[in-house]
């Protein structure tokens, strides 16, 4: 049986605009196992960044249920819910969200502070994560200091502090360029095929469609059609992999 | 579908690493924590002043109406006028508007830090005590230069009014003399504007930053400032 990471049953996101209500997301129903890697695709507006908030209880669906690992999401408690971004969920954000106020290697190490891991212990993970991601030279600048790749293998770095089961990037590579953002993608998908971790990646990027296992294709808040592997080799024979 | 490990409680960060945290971020943020301790700074400044001014013109009546017996008694009589009792209660609008202001636009700009931390499993109550911890410091010590501030204003108009009479009577102590109004004297006027501007920073702040935290994180990280 195959082992389930995440399923959305009849998600509905509405947002209230004054009298207005604008529906975001319109009914999804996704399954996604353990080690995939899967891209949401779809044109701006579409829901894709609002479905990847309902995945990684940044926001509540307006109904139906989220469900990771087999856990219902809206049964859990404040703390529960504080337990599982800080544990199960690496975020990676297009704007990279790194607290300016620290430096490279404090923001990797506040995940494990609120872990509660020692600090000799997370001082020693963050400089292993920092190396990885190729920034063992990087560690005390502050964000301001760094560019917009070194940025997000910040973030990736951070994503990864607490061993979470699953990332979840949200266009991770729209502010970069051609070449940063390939390496980027090289990086998440090395984090996918080594350390199999599922990957969950919002994109217009189609950069990204060559590593994916599946394409969720997202329109007007629905889910349109999912392609496999096999199907998507063909398109980016077609494309010439040129992404935006 | 398999259940896995059921999800575990968020533990509690122990209060030092708040602390530590705090202070991280208001020497980082230096210049900008600079400049929300002025607003606190001016607004406790503006109230003692004019506070103490008023205290420092009733000492000076009553010290001359006991040393020149009779002769002021009209202006002694006095005591707080109405127009006195409007100046500070004016003033002090003025300083709670003006902190209040200051705190509210240092929280709003860190929406989408509150929303990151939470991302990363920051629990609400965390985020708060970040704000009260950081607040508190702000407050109390941009109050107590305001305070010391103002009461160098008040000496100057002091000197300018009464001369170096001034020192002779100078009210550094509460006093209540039997036919005289109440003074609260120089030093617990200074104490008071710390405690008002603590107590005024971190409401200012802890309010609107406990209003964040309760946000879904999705939606603090979209405010843009
Ligand atoms: N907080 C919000 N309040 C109101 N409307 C919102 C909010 N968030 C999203 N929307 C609306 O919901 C729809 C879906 O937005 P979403 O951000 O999910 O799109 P997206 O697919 O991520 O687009 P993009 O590719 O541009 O990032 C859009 O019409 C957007 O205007
Ligand atoms: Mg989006």
């Amino acid at each position: 049986m195959a082992d389930i990471v995440v399923k959305t049953e009849d998600v509905v996101k509405e947002y209230r605009m004054g009298s207005n209500i604008l529906r975001a997301l319109d009914g999804i129903n996704i399954e996604i196992e353990r080690g995939e890697y899967i891209s949401l695709m779809g044109p701006s507006g579409s829901g894709k960044s609002t479905l990847f908030n309902m995945i990684g209880a940044l926001d509540r669906p307006t109904e139906g249920q989220v469900y990771i690992d087999g856990q219902n999401m809206s049964q859990l408690s404040q703390k529960q819910i504080a337990a599982f971004r800080c544990h199960r969920v690496g975020y990676i954000f297009q704007s990279y969200n790194l607290l300016h106020v620290r430096s490279a290697h404090g923001n990797v190490t506040l995940p494990m502070i609120f872990a509660g891991i020692s600090e000799k212990q997370r001082n020693e993970k963050a400089e292993k994560l920092l190396d990885m991601v190729g920034l063992g030279d990087r560690m005390y600048h502050l964000p301001d200091e760094l560019s917009g790749g070194q940025r997000q293998r910040v973030a990736i770095a951070r994503a990864l502090a607490n061993d979470p089961s699953i990332i979840l990037a949200d266009e991770p590579t729209a502010n970069l360029d051609t070449i940063t953002g390939r390496e980027i993608i090289d990086l998440i998908k090395r984090l996918n095929s080594e350390q199999g971790v599922t990957v969950i990646s919002a994109t217009h990027d189609l950069k990204m469609l060559d590593v994916s296992d599946r394409i969720v294709d997202i329109r007007d808040g629905l889910v349109e059609r999912i392609r496999n592997r096999d199907e998507i080799d063909i398109e980016v024979g077609e494309v010439g992999g040129e992404g935006e | 579908m398999q259940q896995r490990t059921p999800i575990e409680e968020q533990i509690d960060l122990p209060f030092v690493e708040s602390l530590r945290i705090s202070f991280q971020s208001l020497k980082i943020r230096f210049g900008r924590s600079i400049i929300t301790t002025a607003g606190i700074t001016l607004g406790i400044a503006f109230l003692v002043s004019v506070w103490m001014n008023n205290e420092i013109g009733i000492a000076l009546q009553e010290s001359g109406r006991q040393t020149t017996i009779n002769t002021f008694e009209e202006t002694a009589e006095q005591g707080i006028s109405t127009k006195d009792i409007w100046l500070i209660i004016m003033s002090l609008i003025v300083c709670v508007v003006g902190i209040a202001n200051s705190m509210l636009m240092a929280v709003t700009e860190r929406f989408r830090e509150i929303g990151t931390m939470k991302c990363l499993g920051a629990l609400d109550g965390f985020v708060v005590r970040l704000f009260l911890l950081e607040s508190g410091f702000q407050g109390f010590s941009g109050a107590l230069i305001g305070a010391l501030i103002g009461t160098l204003g008040a000496v100057l108009l002091g000197l300018k009014d009464y001369g170096l009479d001034l020192f002779f009577y100078f009210p550094l102590l509460p006093a209540s003399p039997e036919d005289g109004p109440m003074q609260l004297g120089v030093i617990v006027i200074i104490l008071l504007g710390c405690i008002l501007g603590m107590i005024l920073a971190v409401i200012g702040s802890s309010f609107p930053a406990w209003r964040a935290a309760k946000l879904p994180p999705a939606e603090a990280m979209r405010t843009e400032v």
